[in-house]
């Protein structure tokens, strides 16, 4: 650790891992330096892979990206859930069951599946459109901003998988054979698809692009803020 | 019921653990946070000196604002006892009922797994598969891991594969979400108690205190703390 440490202070300009040719760890957050160039270099404390940058991240991204909103447009059309009761059929979308939470008095409610089901996803989609354009341009753009929205990204895309929990509870109860039964519709299967995909989507963006072409300099003048 | 007596058990058992362990690893862990080495932030690649942290304190990133690091004190051994409860607590949520619904005479009920199934025998199985891991599969994969890793390391035993193990809990980690699932047994509740009595069973109980001590365990681990004492033991 000491060498490296030596060699990091001979090179204060060059301020990131990346730029004095270290690499730290993903799974540890070990620092080290590559033995040789080869790309296959693991790390020596915990054996995790290493690499510079998430490899191929940007395609995996957009590759994800684009499955998810194809996913959102039947997600959204397709019913969720199919109640069958004694007055009759009943084919509820996301929106319908937000409609009818809002109808029944428990607007709260309403208010936080309409926040998880239909806000976040689009959110989701929107921002690492963004994120992921602004890093293909190397922009230079607010990047305090931008890191800040992957990291809200990153930590509200988990609430999006609300409806497929409501939604696998309510098929599992209402099994009242006479009184009424709910099956689950293939819109829960384009919405799950539809979670996991921005999951994954926003798991395989590396945030460290968007301060890869931000020079030293630049943000020794924004650190007051 | 059955999870009252767990949490308190677990709640003894913590206690206990902490009196056990007052004086020698935290200290060590502190006198070793190295002064001098350098980290990079994970989220900016801004490479900056370590500090040594105050009791409770947080290390963020001096160019991005990114937490890189935060101190707990005991957080090993708290991981521990938040994670045994948390097992404790795991099996109860899995074996009982969930939630019940009475409706005219009528009563159904349904279990965690069963409502996996209920989904699984509905031709929706990427759904139900993927219930079963965000719910069951994940969170007890990280609770037994969790166990698995820091049992043996307070007497000194450093178990077989534990590098493996490290990297398999970071990994599936994003992917458990018992709290999102407690927030949709409350909206399906909501929705539910329009028509039909609902009856809480002892598992929605046991995933209340599941929940906590999961987001406990996110509090007080800390993967430095492990490098540390392993390297020292080493």
């Amino acid at each position: 650790m000491s060498n490296q440490a030596s060699t990091v202070q001979e090179q204060t300009d060059h301020a990131t891992a990346l730029r004095s040719g270290l690499l730290s760890c993903t799974a540890c957050g070990l620092l080290c330096a590559p033995s040789s160039q080869d790309n296959a270099c693991r790390c020596p404390r915990c054996g995790a892979r290493l690499n510079a940058r998430k490899p191929n991240s940007i395609a995996r991204t957009w590759a994800f990206l684009i499955a998810a909103y194809i996913m959102y447009i039947p997600a959204n059309l397709m019913p969720i859930m199919e109640t069958r009761s004694l007055f009759g059929e009943q084919n509820d979308t996301i929106m319908s069951g937000v409609v009818f939470l809002w109808l029944s008095g428990s607007w709260p409610l309403a208010l936080l599946v309409f926040c998880a089901s239909i806000f976040v996803p689009l959110l989701k989609l929107f921002s690492l459109t963004v994120l992921t354009i602004s890093v293909q341009r190397k922009s230079t753009w607010h990047p305090h901003q931008r890191a800040k929205l992957y990291r809200f990204v990153d930590l509200i895309g988990r609430w999006s998988m609300l409806d497929i929990y409501v939604v696998t509870l309510l098929v599992a109860l209402v099994q009242l054979k006479s009184f009424a039964a709910i099956q689950a519709g293939p819109g829960a299967m384009a919405f799950g698809a539809v979670v996991v995909l921005t999951l994954l989507s926003a798991n395989s963006f590396d945030p460290r692009f968007i301060w890869d072409f931000v020079k030293t300099t630049d943000d020794r003048s924004n650190q007051t803020t | 019921m059955l999870s009252i007596v767990g949490s308190a058990v677990c709640f003894i058992l913590q206690i206990s653990y902490h009196r056990g362990q007052m004086s020698s690893k935290s200290t060590q862990a502190q006198t070793v946070a190295t002064k001098g080495t350098y980290i990079a932030c994970p989220e900016c690649d801004f490479l900056q000196e370590e500090v040594v942290l105050p009791s409770r304190g947080v290390a963020i990133c001096h160019r991005c604002g990114a937490e890189l690091y935060h101190d707990t004190p005991y957080g090993l051994d708290r991981t521990l006892a938040f994670a045994i409860c948390g097992l404790m607590l795991y099996c109860l949520a899995n074996l009982f009922p969930l939630i019940g619904l009475e409706l005219q005479g009528n009563r159904s009920t349904t279990t965690l797994f069963g409502a996996v199934q209920a989904i699984y025998n509905q031709k929706l199985q990427p759904v139900a598969v993927l219930v079963f891991l965000t719910t069951i599969l994940v969170p007890g994969l990280e609770l037994l891991c969790t166990i698995y890793v820091l049992l043996p390391l307070r007497i000194g035993k450093i178990v077989p594969g534990f590098r493996n193990v490290f990297r398999l809990v970071q990994a599936v980690h994003p992917w458990g979400m018992v709290e999102v699932f407690m927030l949709g047994i409350l909206v399906s509740v909501v929705k539910l108690a329009n028509f039909a009595g609902v009856v809480p069973g002892i598992a929605l109980w046991s995933f209340v205190g599941l929940m906590l001590m999961i987001a406990a365990i996110g509090q007080s681990f800390n993967p430095r703390d492990l490098w540390v004492f392993i390297e020292h033991r080493r």
